[in-house]
């Protein structure tokens, strides 16, 4: 496993997730809109750098456990799991207002330093179900032993783990406008 | 995906996300509007608050979409992804794109999508067991391993010809049920071992590894491209079934007589060199009629043998629809799998004619099958009852529909192959209860 920011912060390696934490609760420094952003969220778009230096960006479900942005990967699609092992900056985008039925509609973009957390990729992924099944209902008959025999391998997974350091937050989704900026990093020190 | 191919496709999106160098380190992403003028593409300038945007050659460009579905989750999912050179400054800024991938599910669907993912797994995996030490290896319970690596449920397959078998005995006034045990214990033996030493030998000749569209009616139990079992554990497997078979069979001969002795043999040999070198029946378009005779004469015929201790023809006019029927099930399941078979040197019947003439096969070999029916019955050879076995013509004329349907659409395909499967199945089952239903009638 590469390098894991979140512990080199000292957070604990994975709290228990479930459904309904909002960021009043547990972290004050993310903004309300962007936690609101974040639960409703079907489709974010998770940009990593590659092992030339360049981007590669895949849509993914995020999930909020109240401190960490949270996603499951299939082993199948794994290119974006080493990706963040050779280095752990990534962008998240929230801007799709079909895919973010968030209402009002706002957009953002939180930038983060990941982890991948491999070292169940059979069970540990479980953590976040409750999450993932919140957003996608379908995934509950999905999971279980004779559904699974069809692709065993997507059901091989890891968890990436984004520590979030800066938000950026457009209002009403207007990018044209300047965001608001926080930096959760200067918050938390 | 084709650069032409992905610019033409942008404008079915609401908006895209330009994602640039930002300062640290960290890729900055940002939604934006967009329009594709002369294979470029025009953004709209967007705000990231301080660190501004500035010209870059390492930016891409990413629309995505997906419809959400209440209760359920979402589907319609497509995304591209562009990379290439941003040109910030002015009213609207210019991107120009040098390359693209991307997914659409209306194109490649999802299933396919994970199969053709399989060699970056298996890369994923070589590489966290060199991390660890130790192999690391996706989990499957050894009881669902078994079932998958088997193919278990096709074992109607077997069963349907023993109990045909089994029924005619019984019409004739034989039946013992120990011998029947054995007989049913030996005949799935062989057909186990068939279906491993298939998965095997397509795995060595590289059928399976290019078969991108395997559904659960075809293209193996792809264990073995999974991981889930080793090579020498399914070799180990089906040698195991084999040795069960042959002295399953080598006892039923000591006991019924030597007129069995051919008829195990030939059942066996057709059985194993069905995939394997260096007769490999099935590549040479024998693979349809193997099934027939394996499933068909040999097991009903085999199985009446064992009983009575003789040949019959009412046994043999009755395995005819069965055999067809279960020929049926491969011939179509080979449609999905045409493809991968072709590439692989596997010339199938499907591979060697044309969609038309298949279906058309098809059509011929399902009345055939009820003919025979009718015609046993007519002749007097069958006891009347068994045409009840035609109430299945339904199921036959919903599996031609879906299979003219949906010939080059897998996934939409697997429904109508198992309708093909239950077509055999219940047929059959309807068969067996004829005969036994002539059995009362007669008395």
């Amino acid at each position: 496993m590469g390098a894991s920011p979140a512990g080199e912060v000292g957070v604990p390696a994975l709290s228990p997730y479930h459904e309904g934490v909002t960021s009043a609760t547990v972290v004050a420094s993310m903004p309300e809109p962007v936690v609101d952003l974040l639960n409703k969220a079907l489709v974010g778009e998770l940009t990593v750098i590659d092992r030339n230096g360049g981007f590669r960006t895949d849509p993914l479900i995020p999930l909020w456990d109240g401190r960490h942005i949270l996603m499951t990967s299939s082993i199948l699609f794994s290119r974006k799991l080493e990706d963040i092992k050779r280095n752990p900056r990534v962008s998240l985008s929230l801007s799709d207002p079909v895919g973010v039925p968030a209402q009002p509609f706002s957009r953002a973009t939180i930038q983060g330093d990941a982890r991948v957390i491999d070292d169940d990729l059979h069970q540990g992924w479980y953590r976040v179900l409750p999450l993932w099944e919140a957003k996608e209902p379908i995934i509950k008959t999905l999971i279980t032993p004779m559904q699974k025999l069809g692709l065993p391998l997507f059901w091989e997974r890891a968890i990436i783990e984004i520590m979030p350091r800066r938000v950026l937050w457009w209002p009403n989704g207007d990018t044209t406008r300047d965001p608001e900026v926080t930096d959760l990093q200067d918050a938390s020190t | 995906m084709k650069l032409g191919d992905a610019l033409a496709r942008l404008p079915g999106f609401s908006h895209a996300v330009l994602i640039v160098p930002d300062e640290g380190g960290y890729p900055l992403s940002v939604a934006t509007s967009f329009r594709v003028v002369d294979g470029s593409v025009v953004v709209t300038p967007a705000s990231t608050g301080q660190r501004a945007v500035r010209d870059t050659v390492e930016a891409r460009l990413v629309v995505s979409h997906i419809r959400p579905y209440p209760g359920v989750g979402y589907d319609q999912r497509r995304y591209i992804e562009l990379s290439g050179a941003l040109s910030v400054g002015g009213s609207a800024w210019r991107f120009d794109p040098q390359g693209a991938r991307g997914w659409d599910e209306k194109d490649l669907s999802f299933p396919e999508l994970c199969q053709r993912a399989l060699p970056q797994a298996r890369r994923y995996l070589a590489a966290l067991s060199t991390e660890r030490g130790h192999e690391v290896k996706p989990q499957m319970a050894a009881g669902w391993r078994f079932f998958l690596a088997t193919r278990l449920p096709f074992l109607t397959a077997t069963i349907v010809p023993v109990f045909l078998g089994l029924a005619a005995a019984g019409y004739d006034r034989h039946f013992s049920l120990g011998l029947a045990a054995l007989t049913l214990l030996g005949a799935m033996a062989v057909h186990l071992g068939l279906n491993v030493a298939n998965d095997v030998f397509d795995t060595l000749s590289g059928v399976d590894d290019v078969n991108f569209t395997p559904t659960k009616f075809s293209g193996g139990s792809r264990v073995l491209q999974y991981g889930l079992v080793s090579l020498r554990q399914m070799m180990t497997l089906a040698a195991v079934f084999y040795v069960v078979a042959i002295i399953v069979g080598l006892v039923l001969v000591a006991i019924s007589g030597l007129g069995l002795l051919w008829l195990g043999v030939a059942g066996v040999l057709i059985s194993y060199f069905y995939t394997a070198p260096p007769l490999r029946l099935v590549h040479r378009g024998l693979g349809e009629l193997c099934v027939a005779l394996g499933f068909g004469p040999i097991m009903v015929l085999g199985t009446y043998f064992v009983q009575t201790g003789h040949y019959a023809l009412r046994p043999l006019i009755l395995s005819i629809p069965v055999a067809i029927l279960v020929m049926l099930i491969l011939y179509a399941n080979e449609v999905p799998d045409r493809f991968a078979d072709a590439k692989a040197g596997k010339g199938t019947l499907v591979v060697r004619l044309q969609p038309a003439a298949v279906i058309r096969g098809y059509v011929a070999a399902v009345a055939v099958a009820y003919l025979v029916v009718i015609a046993g019955v007519a002749f007097g050879i069958l006891p009347w009852p068994t045409l009840i076995s035609l109430l299945t013509i339904p199921l036959a004329y919903q599996t031609w529909k879906g299979l003219k349907a949906h010939y080059d659409s897998p996934y939409q395909l697997m429904s109508y192959l198992g309708k093909n499967v239950n077509l055999h199945l219940y047929t059959g089952v309807l068969l067996v209860i004829g005969v036994l239903l002539g059995i009362l009638v007669r008395r």
